[in-house]
């Protein structure tokens, strides 16, 4: 689906559509390769990077709940190195902008892998890592303290070849806050990550191994778009990936409604792995039904 | 891999599990005993995590399967509720499976909701000219399921907990009492069975571990194990068989 109507511009990214499966929730795409062309999606942002290899944290590290699950994998991953030599070059036979979520335990580690990972030509953003709520070290603590948050921001942009996009978490008192400490150095935010949460098994103990986890999912939803609609209000201009429980094309619109410029797919990925590229299709059917010329005469309709 | 299959029976077959078959194309790429299916509770979005089960018995001949779980939770429970004619969302076959390999005698141990991946996997041995022996636990006897199909491909013997039904204790209780030489074993159950197997079994053996998903088909990184090397791998595209002490228990 190439459909003019879904075409966005955005700092490093030309995107086909503006849906992409979020980070954490695709890997590195190699499994979804064999269901359907990888180059239909708008982009991928592939799993966090780390810049030594991660295990990660102990099982359980998922539970379900109401519309919604909780994760606490811990940012497995083989280190910045592996990705570049095999995942990012693996996924350099699609046609499509790759955005590198960054992670790290402190700000020298996000640098190192900004800088590495920046270079793969098939990298055409980053999105910055301060916001997961499964890591003791890092992570969490970036995302949660405005200065902290925008000292990281500054040294990444330093070192990437490539636009950054801050990925705000929402456990936070001020969203708000949060966005504007990173909003004048960031190309772009991409919001919101996971909301810390936690389930209990029928005996009273915490299902996760972590006992807290991410909570994600339809659940989520309500609670991103408000948080979108209120930092898009005091940064008009700024370029904002929304998710968060995105199931249907509605969904998509009402994230474009509030202020977002394009939207990943997160937790319905598991539940459907089809289900990007049939909200491709189907959104631009439901543009069309609409009568809309482009999805962006759709934006901030929300404030009207 | 994702499929849409239309439900041909139901029936509870002992306390909470339920047997349910399944027809449909993908059944023809259904061939290793021990591989899973992950099922989709509906398609709304209440229930946004599939359920992984593992596949019991595969007919090739009808294009059909079964299926047997624990209607244990909120989603299991509304999966109980379906019935002929019904269909499931499913993705298949998923996962690596027991081998078949040419011995003359094997031991196969099933726990409790690890019992049914077993059945295929001694049919399919049976197919192939192996004797099975059959050793299956259960807590108590209102849980015991499946021990007239797997009497028929080989001796069966069942172990309860609480002595409600056959030997009274665990699979090893009945284990040491056998009078036979096997070639290995194959085991599905509770960690803490395979574990005890795996460390007392002086045989070559296979084993299948269970664990929550997130995807099923090796995306998310929930579903890992620990190798003895110390790597950590997802169960759900590495196993859910593992070679005895290849993973750590």
């Amino acid at each position: 689906m190439n459909s003019e109507a879904l075409k966005i511009s955005l700092p490093g990214l030309e995107l086909k559509n503006p849906v992409m499966p979020a980070s954490g929730c695709f890997s590195f795409g190699e499994e979804f390769s064999k269901l359907y062309d990888l180059s239909e999606l708008g982009a991928i942002m592939v799993k966090a990077a780390t810049h030594e290899p991660r295990i990660g944290n102990r099982t359980p590290r998922v539970a379900e709940t109401s519309s919604g699950m909780l994760n606490a994998i811990g940012l497995q991953n083989p280190g910045v190195d592996h990705i570049l030599e095999h995942e990012l070059k693996f996924l350099e036979q699609y046609d499509v902008p790759i955005i590198a979520n960054v992670a790290g335990s402190e700000i020298d580690d996000y640098a190192i892998v900004a800088d590495k990972i920046s270079k793969a030509p098939n990298v055409k953003a980053i999105e910055l890592n301060i916001s997961c709520p499964n890591v003791k070290e890092g992570g969490i603590q970036f995302g949660t303290d405005p200065e902290t948050a925008r000292r990281l921001t500054a040294r990444v942009k330093e070192v990437s070849d490539v636009p950054v996009y801050v990925k705000l978490s929402p456990n936070v008192t001020s969203i708000v806050d949060m966005a504007l400490s990173v909003g004048d150095i960031a190309d772009g935010l991409t919001m919101i990550n996971t909301l810390v949460g936690m389930r209990l098994d029928g005996n009273g103990q915490p299902i996760l191994s972590n006992v807290t986890g991410g909570l994600s999912g339809p659940a989520i939803k309500p609670v991103s778009l408000n948080m979108i609609y209120q930092v898009r209000q005091h940064l008009p201009h700024i370029p904002i990936i929304g998710m968060g429980g995105i199931a249907t094309a509605d969904d998509i619109l009402d994230y474009i409604s509030v202020g977002a410029d394009a939207v990943a797919v997160g937790t319905m990925n598991f539940t459907d792995p089809m289900i990007c590229p049939a909200l491709i299709e189907t959104l631009d059917e439901r543009l069309d039904e609409m009568g809309v010329g482009h999805l962006h005469d759709l934006k901030g309709r929300a404030y009207k | 891999m994702k499929n849409i299959m239309t439900v041909v029976a139901q029936s509870r077959i002992a306390d909470k599990i339920h047997e349910m078959v399944l027809e449909g194309d993908i059944t023809k790429n259904m061939k290793t005993p021990g591989q899973f299916v992950h099922v989709r509770i509906n398609d709304t979005t209440e229930h946004v995590l599939r359920r992984p089960i593992s596949i019991a018995d595969i007919d090739q001949e009808n294009s059909r399967f079964t299926i047997v779980y624990r209607a244990e939770g909120e989603g299991t429970r509304k999966l109980s509720k379906l019935g002929p004619g019904d269909s499931l969302d499913i993705l298949s076959p998923l996962g690596r499976g027991y081998p078949v390999e040419q011995n003359s005698h094997v031991l196969i141990v099933g726990g409790g909701i690890g019992v049914p991946p077993l059945y295929e996997l001694s049919k399919q041995l049976n197919r192939e000219g192996v004797k099975t022996t059959h050793v299956l636990g259960f807590n108590s006897k209102k849980d015991v399921f499946y021990e007239e199909k797997f009497g028929a491909l080989g001796g069966t013997h069942i172990a309860t907990a609480d002595g409600s039904y056959g030997t009274e204790g665990y699979v090893t209780d009945v284990i040491r009492t056998l009078d036979a030489d096997f070639d290995c074993f194959y085991a599905c159950g509770p960690k803490v069975m395979l574990k005890v197997l795996s460390e007392t079994m002086d045989l070559d053996g296979y084993i299948s571990l269970e664990e929550r998903m997130g995807c099923g088909f090796g995306v998310c990184y929930a579903c890992v194990c620990e190798t003895a090397e110390g790597d950590w791998i997802k169960l759900c595209t590495e196993g859910p068989v593992f070679r005895k002490g290849e993973i750590v228990l």
